[in-house]
């Protein structure tokens, strides 16, 4: 746990922050409208809690306590109301993080496929650039392109280690990651699906638009060697 | 009985790629929103006559009939409340993903129609946070949607009123859960309720409830075109319609594809997915998501259906296959699994936070060559406590798929044990694999799936955490 963070144990000599008065705390006029918005769509203006939070994320890269007052003085709820909620989510962050975001995915199929060495190659691609936020992520419902990522929130996959050099410089230099590997481009596998030829990327398999499967080919003994000691 | 050929009658993914296909233009070039004009000209109750003769069952995972879930709302004027279930968490699935994204318009009719037959007023649809591409899509759509009318106040003239929003998730699989959705989308802490009261009656600000996933409710505009009783016609009888399947894992051609119910499952793992590659076999397989108990290639000729997978002790859950094949150590998928379950625990009942966490410790000290073979039935014995016991089934989700596994792959992980128990007696630090392998010991040590890469799973922000925090590093 980072020092800087929030999300510890309450520290219950502090008295309970109330509801922030208006006047109190500046909130960006931009980041007020928003979460005026959100307010606006539900019955119980609580129902904004994660968009707004969402929204305060953006402006200040991560739920600090800043950003919670801010929501709190427009939302019109206490800051620990918010706390509760921003520390049940994994999208929202009560440490600060780097400015770009991947979410490497390491659930079932894409383990299958090797996401744990993938992960553990990015973590050592980044090691030391404080504004790539490296993490394991659960299944993110993009099992079809496994081993995936989501980078700053654009899925692109199937990907091996070899790929990580060219999308960090994509995500550094602020470019559209790996293109050709985007979901966005991807068909639907089944075949049957379109009853005529539309436009396919380049980067797609002849068919399928499928990840062709590779496996990893190291043999066991070395796998295993090469396996953290417990 | 279902057609032998693969070649399903397209009623979702119909020219799916189709350029534009996500505009309003496009979608009604094809006949889109016919169906919600047919149903507005008819009475809310012949449309819902129209869902309980179609036979659609719920597609999110636990099957429910979704007219009956329907006629359970109270009658009567008041606040009544539609939810689209678009979480879509449930490890292998990303089935509504492609729907959202290619073919928001579908969805947004198959709503309009079923707030009108329950009567609803207000609609949501709770999409995870991570799907931004496709919350995109769907606020696109929904923008071209009220603009003509079809969303918002008297909807075509017909008095029918319906607002409709898209609320982003933040990154919790249990908001998946029905009454965990409400409380998040209520602003809160997304915990599972205690049921009953049931959402059809007290559900989103307490108010009567509709919570249906994305595939059921974008299959509606297809069962009003064709008639209820027309589209039971497709699949078997207790398992209607056409459904789609999110194959991955171990096969050739992972992705989405819609069958017809009751079909050989082995045409959808091999047929249409193209099986494990070259040489290998299928060891198990996750019929619907990680939270089904798993079957093994014996299992590979069961018609996919609702009763037949119930009826093999597992089930058709979301549509979501998960092939690992025989190379690959049960106990790396078991370990994956348990430790998702751990993750996404919300924490409320003891028997899911505990029970999710020693059951990852136990897999952990078998890895490490620490276990004893009682520890295998010990580990048994915490499935069964936690079935039935919890407040939601996401206990039960983990305990399902790891009992399924002590008892199909019993030999393998005493195997594995055995294995792990000598190459940590031969001495503190791990000895040398080529070593042991001399020994006999490895001789037949499968290739794991997590093994170059245990590191991965150390490392910070990898399912860290204190169980039952819900997050890590608290
Ligand atoms: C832990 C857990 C996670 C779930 N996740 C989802 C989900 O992501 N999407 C979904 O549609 N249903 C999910 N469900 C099922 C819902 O509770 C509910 O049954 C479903 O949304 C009802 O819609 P249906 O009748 O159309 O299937 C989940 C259930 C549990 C217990
Ligand atoms: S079973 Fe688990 S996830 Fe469900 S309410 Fe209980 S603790 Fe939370
Ligand atoms: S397991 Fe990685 S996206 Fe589903």
């Amino acid at each position: 746990m980072s020092p800087l963070g929030w999300d510890t144990a309450a520290d219950l000599e502090k008295p309970p922050a109330e509801i922030p008065s208006p006047g109190e705390v500046d909130v960006p006029e931009g980041l007020r409208a928003e979460i005026e918005a959100h307010m606006a769509n539900y019955p119980d203006r609580r129902s904004a809690a994660l968009p707004a939070l969402a929204a305060a994320q953006r402006e200040h890269g991560w739920c600090s306590p800043q950003a919670i007052a801010q929501v709190a003085a427009v939302m019109r709820v206490t800051p620990a109301y918010l706390e509760s909620v921003a520390s049940f989510y994994d999208m929202l962050e009560t440490e600060p993080v780097g400015r770009h975001s991947v979410y490497v995915c390491t659930n079932i199929s894409c383990s299958l496929r090797g996401a744990d060495a993938l992960l553990a190659d990015f973590q050592r691609a980044v090691d030391g650039d404080p504004e790539v936020n490296v993490r394991a992520f659960e299944c993110l419902g993009a099992c079809d392109i496994a081993p995936m990522a989501s980078v700053d929130g654009v899925y692109v996959g199937p990907l091996s280690s070899q790929d990580i050099p060219a999308l960090l410089d994509d995500v550094r230099a602020g470019r559209a990651v790996l293109p050709e590997r985007q979901l966005a481009r991807r068909l639907v596998a089944d075949p049957h699906a379109n009853s005529t030829e539309f436009p396919q990327h380049p980067a797609q398999g002849a068919a399928h638009g499928g990840a062709n499967l590779e496996l990893p080919t190291e043999d066991p003994a070395t796998a295993r060697g090469r396996r953290e000691p417990r | 009985m279902a057609a032998a050929d693969t070649a399903a009658p397209m009623l979702l993914f119909t020219d799916i790629d189709e350029p534009g296909l996500a505009t309003r233009e496009v979608y009604e070039r094809r006949g889109g929103y016919e169906s919600l004009r047919r149903a507005l000209a008819m009475s809310p109750e012949d449309v819902l006559a129209q869902l309980e003769a179609s036979g659609l069952r719920g597609r999110g995972g636990a099957g429910f009939a979704m007219g009956k879930k329907v006629s359970f709302l109270p009658k009567g004027a008041m606040d009544k409340y539609l939810v689209c279930n678009a979480d879509e968490s449930e490890p292998g699935t990303f089935k509504d993903r492609e729907l959202m994204q290619k073919s928001p318009h579908m969805l947004v009719e198959g709503i309009v129609i079923a707030s009108y037959a329950a009567g609803a007023t207000r609609s949501f649809i709770y999409i995870r946070g991570e799907y931004v591409l496709q919350a995109d899509a769907l606020d696109a759509a929904l923008a071209e949607a009220r603009e003509a009318g079809y969303v918002g106040d008297d909807i075509l003239g017909s008095g029918h009123s319906l607002t409709l929003v898209v609320h982003r998730g933040a990154g919790a699989y249990i908001c998946g859960e029905e009454t965990g959705l409400l409380d998040s989308l209520e602003g809160k802490r997304g915990n599972p309720r205690l049921k009953p009261p049931f959402p059809a009656n007290q559900g989103l600000y307490q108010g009567p409830t509709l919570i249906n996933n994305v595939e059921t409710l974008a299959t509606v505009p297809a069962i009003i075109r064709m008639g209820g009783e027309e589209y039971a016609k497709l699949g078997v009888e207790t398992s209607t319609g056409t459904k789609l399947v999110s194959v991955s894992g171990h096969v050739q051609r992972p992705g989405n594809y819609e069958i017809e119910l009751g079909i050989p499952s082995r045409e959808i793992v091999y047929g249409l997915a193209g099986g494990p590659p070259e040489g290998r076999g299928v060891k198990c397989w996750f019929p619907g998501g990680s939270s089904s108990p798993v079957l093994t290639a014996d299992d590979l000729d069961l018609p996919y259906d609702f009763d037949t997978l119930a009826k093999a002790g597992s089930m058709l859950g979301s549509g979501a296959i998960i092939v690992v094949d025989d190379a690959t150590p049960i106990l790396d998928v078991a370990m994956k699994t348990a430790k998702f379950y751990r993750h996404e625990s919300c924490g409320k009942c003891t028997p899911c936070r505990e029970g999710t966490n020693w059951t990852v410790k136990m897999l952990e000290r078998i890895d490490a060559g620490e276990a004893t073979p009682m520890d295998l039935e010990i580990m048994a014995s915490v499935q069964e406590h936690i079935i039935g016991n919890c407040l939601c089934v996401l206990g039960d989700a983990m305990a399902m798929p790891i009992g399924s596994m002590i008892a199909k792959f019993k030999d393998e992980l005493e195997a594995h044990m055995e294995r792990a128990r000598l190459r940590r007696g031969s001495g503190d630090r791990i000895a040398s694999d080529s070593a042991l392998a001399a020994q006999g010991a490895l001789a037949n040590d499968p290739r794991t799936m997590l093994g170059a890469t245990g590191a991965g799973d150390q490392a910070p922000g990898a399912h860290e955490g204190a169980p039952g925090t819900h997050r890590g590093g608290a």
